[in-house]
């Protein structure tokens, strides 16, 4: 659907977008991660036609963006970063104006209208001058905006920014029912976001990609060894000691001391070994009871620091 | 390219800007019919020359925004990454300032049929003066979007396109001072000099070419500078 072949942006000697290639197929959502200033926006405006790349190629549906723009831009609703939405004009206005410049046909302009707006739900202040509009729902115009014409490919640039955590939700949800029926690349750089909502993630770094997995590939293919955070009371020299002789131990701290004679310890064992059951039973044998025992997997927050960090140790 | 006019001529009648502008020229030009009156005078050409002038400053306001705001907040996105084509987009809102223009000049169709109520006034020369009038019209704002095309903000276009208006006016006096090729150079860009035909009521094919091409030639201009930019952006 989407392939995307040694894409290339510099300005200068600086490299914005440096010889990255990934494709996205039909019916796909599609994470694109980094932190800010990686190179996401110009990737997503690249792959939109709005700047040209300085190498490499882009291909919607099979057109190429610089030899066939027009059949791209056709297939394609774009969300920028900053909502291109004009201030003075209503709700309803602007979407007409939208519709009639992707060539919505007259016929299917006012239902298709009405459904988006519903799906959206802007049909309450679609009379509404878009300048008075709350953050929340300038984003959803945006994204209305986009999905007019009936587009196969939805290109989001941080759909979610500035949104309250209620607003996140729902618009996470959204994406989610549209991924359904159109593919979709999402920029973010909010990790749970990706993980709750993306197939596949591509992590970006100074222009570089640094990975590309399913989010749960990442986190274990990341992980060497597994974390445990186990709150038991007793004294920390003897609980340490009891635990230390379990098999498959690698390393254990005493954290935090949450009440007196209570103390958090973060374990380290070996992957393959699952150690809760040991260390329940070599507790309760040495007479200090588990309060709170938890898995401190990787998150993909972990990965994505660990990944975009590393990298800077090298350079 | 339709869609983009509509929505333009819309949002000029949506703000200030058309109001403010069709009022500022009105009440300017109304001053000068009435001179025109108070001296006792059927010639109204000598009254067009004077619009004519008001103009460098009425255009810039109708241009100014057309493509400066559109970078500035960002909705020139929408429109790049829409189907339509580059040229479309700018013809459109050539078009569209073009037509805010036609309104305005329309309005002043009133002094005429005063005259003609008064008096007997030459109307072939008024209708060569007015066909005059629009193309001079439609070439200044042919330039006023070339400058609005030039930086993100409103004022700086409205000054270029003031400054610009304003040496092309200046030319006329200058150029046959220079002499030689210069004269011949410079005098390619003197507007003005070319609406003599017109308001002295003469209908020759070489100025109504001449507007006509300016007018394409800085359409054309618009079109390239934003294609450059758009390569050398972020």
């Amino acid at each position: 659907m989407i392939e995307i072949q040694n894409l290339t942006k510099s300005y200068g000697q600086i490299k914005a977008v440096d010889n990255i290639s990934f494709t996205v197929e039909k019916g796909e959502v599609l994470g694109f991660l980094g932190p800010n200033g990686a190179g996401k926006s110009t990737t997503m405006n690249i792959i939109t036609g709005f700047i040209p790349s300085t190498e490499g190629s882009v291909k919607v549906c099979g057109y190429d963006i610089m030899e066939n723009p027009a059949e791209v831009k056709k297939r394609i609703g774009y969300l920028p970063e900053l909502p291109p939405l004009y201030m003075d004009m209503t709700v309803s206005e602007y979407l007409s104006f939208v519709a009639d410049l992707k060539d919505v046909s007259k016929k299917q302009k006012k239902s298709q209208m009405a459904d988006i707006m519903e799906l959206v739900k802007l049909t309450d202040v679609r009379g509404r001058l878009v300048k008075n509009l709350s953050k929340g729902y300038k984003q959803r115009v945006g994204l209305a905006q986009s999905l007019l014409g009936n587009p196969e490919v939805l290109i989001l640039d941080e759909p979610t920014v500035g949104l309250d955590p209620k607003q996140i939700i729902e618009i996470r949800k959204l994406i989610k029912a549209l991924g359904k029926q159109h593919t979709i690349i999402l920029s973010s750089h909010i990790l749970p976001e990706v993980s709750a909502v993306c197939e596949r993630v591509v992590i970006i770094n100074k222009g570089k990609i640094a990975a590309i997995d399913t989010p749960d590939n990442l986190s274990k293919g990341m992980n060497t060894v597994s974390k445990l955070s186990a709150t038991i009371a007793g004294p920390k020299g003897s609980i340490s000691n009891a635990i230390e002789e379990i098999y498959g131990i690698k390393y254990v701290e005493p954290h935090i001391e949450k009440e007196k004679d209570v103390t958090e310890f973060i374990i380290e064992s070996d992957k393959e070994i699952d150690i809760r059951r040991p260390l329940f039973f070599a507790m309760a044998k040495a007479g200090y009871p588990i309060i709170e025992l938890k898995s401190l997997d990787l998150t993909l927050e972990d990965i994505f620091l660990q990944l975009t960090t590393q990298e800077k140790e090298v350079i | 390219m339709y869609s983009i006019l509509k929505k333009e001529f819309k949002s000029y009648f949506n703000s200030p800007t058309a109001y403010v502008m069709i009022g500022l020229f009105i009440f300017i030009s109304s001053m000068l019919f009435y001179m025109n009156l108070a001296s006792a005078t059927a010639e109204y050409n000598f009254n067009l020359n004077y619009m004519a002038l008001i103009l460098v400053l009425i255009v810039p306001i109708l241009t100014m925004k057309v493509l400066a705001d559109e970078r500035k907040s960002g909705t020139e996105v929408l429109l790049i990454t829409s189907p339509a084509s580059l040229t479309s987009i700018v013809v459109g809102k050539y078009l569209a300032a073009f037509s805010v223009f036609l309104v305005m000049t329309g309005i002043t169709l009133i002094y005429p049929i005063i005259l003609a109520v008064l008096g007997e006034p030459a109307v072939s020369e008024i209708i060569g003066g007015y066909i005059g009038f629009i193309l001079l019209g439609a070439s200044f704002i042919a330039f006023g979007v070339f400058a609005s095309s030039l930086t993100e903000s409103q004022i700086i276009a409205a000054i270029v396109s003031v400054v610009g208006l304003l040496l092309m006016w200046l030319l006329q006096g200058i150029a046959p001072g220079l002499g030689g090729i210069w004269a011949k150079i410079l005098n390619w860009f003197s507007l003005y000099s070319r609406t003599e035909d017109f308001f002295s009521g003469i209908l020759s094919l070489g100025p109504i070419v001449y507007y006509l091409s300016f007018s394409a030639v800085f359409v054309f201009l618009t079109i390239r500078v934003i294609e450059k930019r758009r390569w050398s952006k972020g």
